[in-house]
């Protein structure tokens, strides 16, 4: 760095010139928790004097404050940047930092060990070159290293180092070091993994990081550094392969001009070149192709280009601009293997978006073939997929896409599965071939069915039932509850005595019978309506506990929500706005709740509600927040 | 008809090299493309800064022949260097962009500023808020930011496209997985998403950027003799007749230039001869503190920047 400031000083212009013209190198650094995977990049920041005074202060005062290596700087306090990362002492997420040296550029993610975090380091390796894959030489070979260098093999990443680190803990034992290195091999072998480094660290201390250590005389191997400036970058190797090019944006500032814009994802292109829009299969050439700055002769795998074409050829975002000579392969049925990322399991049949280059599509999963233990890269039947664990599935698209296998193209063979309900990114796949018609293995039949009809419309049906004496405030409460839902976009319908008693039930009476009778005609309607994928919010007194229980009983767990609105008989009494209590008390009215028919109050309901304690308002959003809390709304 | 291109030898990919800035602008402009694409209402803001610069001329490159699909914002506070005010008007001029400007009412009324009311209450009225503010008034669904990775400790854990609650709330422990380039833009109605196309990009890539690309950038950041007062080992720049001098405090003119421009007086200077990018650039190279030293913002309190970011500064 010194010899670099020195040149920099003396020209500038010089020294811009090189800086321009070096690599890029993107790697991963990934281990187990506490293998000291933040120390690591904090180290080599340090070491290559890449560390700002400020940010070495910052990290000193901080080192006092939560360190954990006494009087020493705690390295790993640099890259964990989040309040929760440093009160805890872990990573959660993945954090990108940036230096070069004289050699390279490098753009580091540094990537969480905890289990709950994979799909964090899923979204760091998704876009490196190599991997760092860090091991306490004290614990050797652990399930999450296993984990990770498989995921590392499966996102495509061929260049590897092991970082054997905290070899200052062994005593900088060789044997300790080739007992890993052997274990860590034969796993290697087994998941493609062919091209790995092994080099015996200690970060905290900086042996083997730039320099070679004395206390390791017996390694011959490059530092790390050494590594990361040396090892082959296969830069051109996405541009030896055939054109793909995903439209993102089709440019018409005025009627003369029609351009394709995006990012090509392999290949290159030059004007006349014949090209194949894909799926639908037209074939035209190519006019013009505009970089950033203007014409060119020829474009290469990415980047970011606009294309226009020799004919007018129907082609939209989504679609694919590829080379007519090896075009993509079209198909709306795949195998593929998928990581999932969210806590909700991922459900096969259930219909999902599936992100495809530029396009989206629906798509259900089957039933995984098989889910893959890591540890052992055994195949173990699966009903369906949790949190961070990666099967073999089908996929069916409701159309066709372009693609080609991941193995051949990770640009056209990547997929992301996003919830059509929480928009979260819940998936992670790689295409491994399109199922043929003729030996299609069947795929589940899927019904417009409850799920189906709720995921349309984007929410998560339920029972909202109130219960309580007449005049307690239910309907007022009921009312204002479906109005908040509907202004937040949820599908709702309120069942109350105005819509009920007047139609369906309007034979019935208030004697218990016909109590029972009402309470289950309004049960079974709203059970149709959740089937319908519908938020149904009921208003009755519904006195009875067994009436109550029954409703319950006719959807699914978590599907009823009981409030209770709780207003003492005195109260509701002197409210009396529709002057039925006082046409019971003088006997005019017979079996009325409260005065002559009993009221059984709930024991467990999910909410009870004192009015007099709260508005109708506040009772109102407490029952909203309840909903959101019990994941029916967001 | 013959066809030109096929007289001509053939080029062929081999012989082109991609520098790493060429990499970094194709990555930045797909980016800007997949929210034009995918998003109702983007916008742009626009500090003025050398950062915007940057993402402005990037926008403009991604749909050239045609202008950016979308208006540039500023949040403005009322306190900016006058430098800022003229290149912001010229470069809306130049883009053909529409430009939408928001002063926090609510900041305008109370005639919040740095002096009286201090850089907290000055920065969440003005700039927090503000930004809600306009964000929920012209209902955009996508707003892109010049904020880099490398800036600060939080900001390099962020998603290029950052997710955010109807509350504009930032949630950094549920952040979405994000791979490869494939970008998830979906949302529920009323809430939104920055987008930050520099995510990769380094205080030197956006210079060098910036000086190869001829970008036009406010002249603040090159050295100059200006009027200063020093307070708290702070060099302040009088930049208009609104700055309170203390008692005995004179404007000394001294040749200083800002490594980071915001409100004039809460924007440190730096004492440089550096008058060219170059010479700039080699400054920023040598020298051995950090970029955002020079905004006092950030340092309030510890681990400010994600706070802020949660309660929904950018």
């Amino acid at each position: 760095m010194t010899q670099a400031a020195d040149r920099i000083a003396a020209d500038v212009d010089a020294y811009l010139l090189q800086h321009e013209q070096k690599g890029l190198l993107r790697f991963i650094t990934c281990g187990s928790v506490d293998d000291g995977k933040s120390t690591l990049i904090g180290r080599l920041l340090y070491e290559a004097k890449l560390l700002f005074e400020d940010q070495l202060a910052a990290v000193e005062a901080d080192s006092r404050k939560w360190g954990t290596q006494g009087a020493d700087i705690d390295f790993a306090l640099l890259v964990d940047g989040l309040a929760a990362e440093r009160e805890q002492g872990i990573t959660i997420d993945v954090a990108y930092r940036y230096f070069s040296t004289d050699r390279r550029k490098f753009i580091v993610a540094d990537t969480p060990g905890h289990e709950q975090y994979t799909r964090n380091m899923i979204t760091g390796a998704s876009t490196a070159d190599a991997a760092v894959i860090l091991v306490d030489a004290r614990k050797g070979v652990l399930t999450q290293t296993r984990r990770h260098s498989y995921l590392v093999s499966l996102i495509g990443i061929r260049k590897v180092v092991l970082a054997i680190n905290k070899m200052d803990l062994v005593a900088f034992d060789p044997a300790v070091f080739q007992h890993i290195v052997d274990e860590y091999l034969a796993f290697a072998q087994r998941i493609g993994l062919h091209d790995v480094s092994a080099i015996p660290l200690s970060a905290l201390q900086g042996d083997n990081m730039l320099q070679h250590s004395a206390r390791m005389p017996w390694y011959r191997g490059p530092t790390l550094l050494a590594y990361l400036e040396t090892v082959e970058m296969d830069e051109t190797r996405q541009r030896k392969i055939a054109l793909r090019l995903p439209v993102q944006w089709v440019n018409r500032p005025d009627p003369g001009f029609r351009g394709f814009a995006g990012c090509i994802a392999s290949g290159c292109v030059r004007p006349g070149d014949r090209v194949r829009v894909q799926p639908s299969g037209r074939e035209t050439r190519v006019a013009r192709v505009i970089g950033p700055d203007g014409d060119l002769p020829v474009a290469v795998a990415g980047q970011s280009v606009t294309l226009t074409l020799a004919d007018e050829v129907d082609v939209s975002r989504g679609d694919m601009l590829n080379s007519a000579d090896s075009p993509a392969e079209v198909a709306d049925q795949f195998e593929a293997t998928l990581v999932w990322m969210a806590e909700e399991p991922m459900y096969p049949g259930r219909p999902y978006l599936l992100k495809i280059g530029t396009r989206t599509v629906n798509a259900t999963v089957t039933e995984p073939k098989y889910r893959v233990h890591v540890n052992t890269l055994e195949h173990l039947a699966a009903k369906q997929l949790e949190l961070n664990e990666i099967g073999v599935v089908n996929l069916s698209l409701d159309r066709a896409v372009a693609f080609d296998p991941y193995k051949d193209n990770r640009e056209t063979g990547g997929f992301i599965l996003i919830d059509r309900m929480s928009n979260a990114t819940v998936g992670a796949g790689m295409l491994h071939f399109a199922l043929r018609r003729a030996h299609n293995i069947h795929l589940q039949h899927v019904a417009v069915d409850k799920a189906a009809r709720a995921d349309l419309k984007g929410q998560r049906p339920c029972v909202v039932w109130f219960t309580g004496l007449s005049g307690a405030g239910k309907s007022t409460i009921a009312n204002l509850v479906e109005k908040r839902l509907h202004a937040m976009g949820r599908h709702t319908y309120l069942l109350d005595g105005d819509n009920v008693r007047h139609g369906l039930n309007r034979d019935l009476g208030f004697t218990s019978a016909d109590r029972v009778e009402n309470i289950r005609r309004i049960a079974e309607v709203a059970r149709m309506m959740v089937d319908a994928g519908l938020i149904v919010i009921t208003a009755f007194i519904s006195p009875f506990r067994a009436e109550r229980a029954m409703a319950r009983s006719r959807v699914e767990d978590g599907e009823f929500i009981e409030v209770h609105v709780d207003t003492p008989l005195q109260v509701a009494e002197s409210r009396d706005v529709k002057g039925l209590y006082k046409k019971a008390r003088l006997g005019e009215l017979k079996n009325f709740t409260g005065i002559d028919s009993p009221y059984e109050t709930p024991q467990r309901p999910e909410l009870r509600i004192d009015t007099s304690d709260v508005s109708a308002e506040e009772a109102a959003d407490q029952v909203v927040r309840l909903l959101q809390a019990l994941g029916r709304v967001r | 008809m013959t066809d030109p291109t096929l007289a001509k030898p053939m080029p062929v990919g081999d012989t082109v090299r991609l520098t790493h800035l060429q990499r970094l602008e194709a990555e930045s402009i797909h980016i800007i493309r997949e929210v034009v694409a995918e998003c109702e209402r983007p916008v742009m803001l626009y500090s003025i800064g050398k950062d915007s610069a940057t993402m402005l001329h990037l926008a403009r490159k991604a749909f050239h022949p045609a202008p950016p699909p979308f208006p540039l914002l500023h949040v403005d506070t009322t306190w900016k260097f006058r430098d800022m005010y003229a290149l912001r008007d010229r470069m809306a001029r130049e883009s053909g962009m529409d430009l939408l400007v928001w002063r926090n009412p609510e900041a305008l009324a109370k005639g919040i500023n740095p002096f009286d009311h201090g850089s907290q209450i000055h920065t969440d009225l003005w700039k927090t808020q503000g930004l809600k503010q306009a964000l929920d008034h012209h209902g955009f669904d996508a707003a892109f930011g010049g904020a880099r990775r490398d800036e600060e400790k939080s900001r390099a854990k962020e998603r290029i496209f950052s997710f955010r609650s109807a509350q504009h709330r930032w949630d950094p422990k549920q952040q979405r997985p994000e791979l490869w380039n494939l970008y998830n833009a979906r949302k529920h109605a009323g809430e939104s998403i920055r987008v930050f196309p520099l995510s990769n990009w380094t205080e030197l890539d956006v210079w060098q950027y910036i000086y190869l690309n001829h970008i036009p950038i406010v002249p603040l950041y090159l050295a100059q003799a200006r009027p200063v007062v020093e307070r708290g080992g702070s060099l302040l720049m009088v930049d208009d007749e609104r700055f309170r001098l203390a008692p005995g405090e004179t404007p000394r003119m001294r040749k200083v230039r800002f490594r980071t421009l915001g409100c004039y007086p809460l924007s440190g200077a730096i004492e440089s001869e550096a008058d060219t990018l170059p010479a700039i650039i080699q400054e920023m190279l040598l020298a051995r503190t950090s970029e955002r030293q020079g905004r006092m913002i950030d340092h309030d309190q510890a681990a400010s920047m994600e706070k802020k970011k949660q309660e929904g500064y950018f």
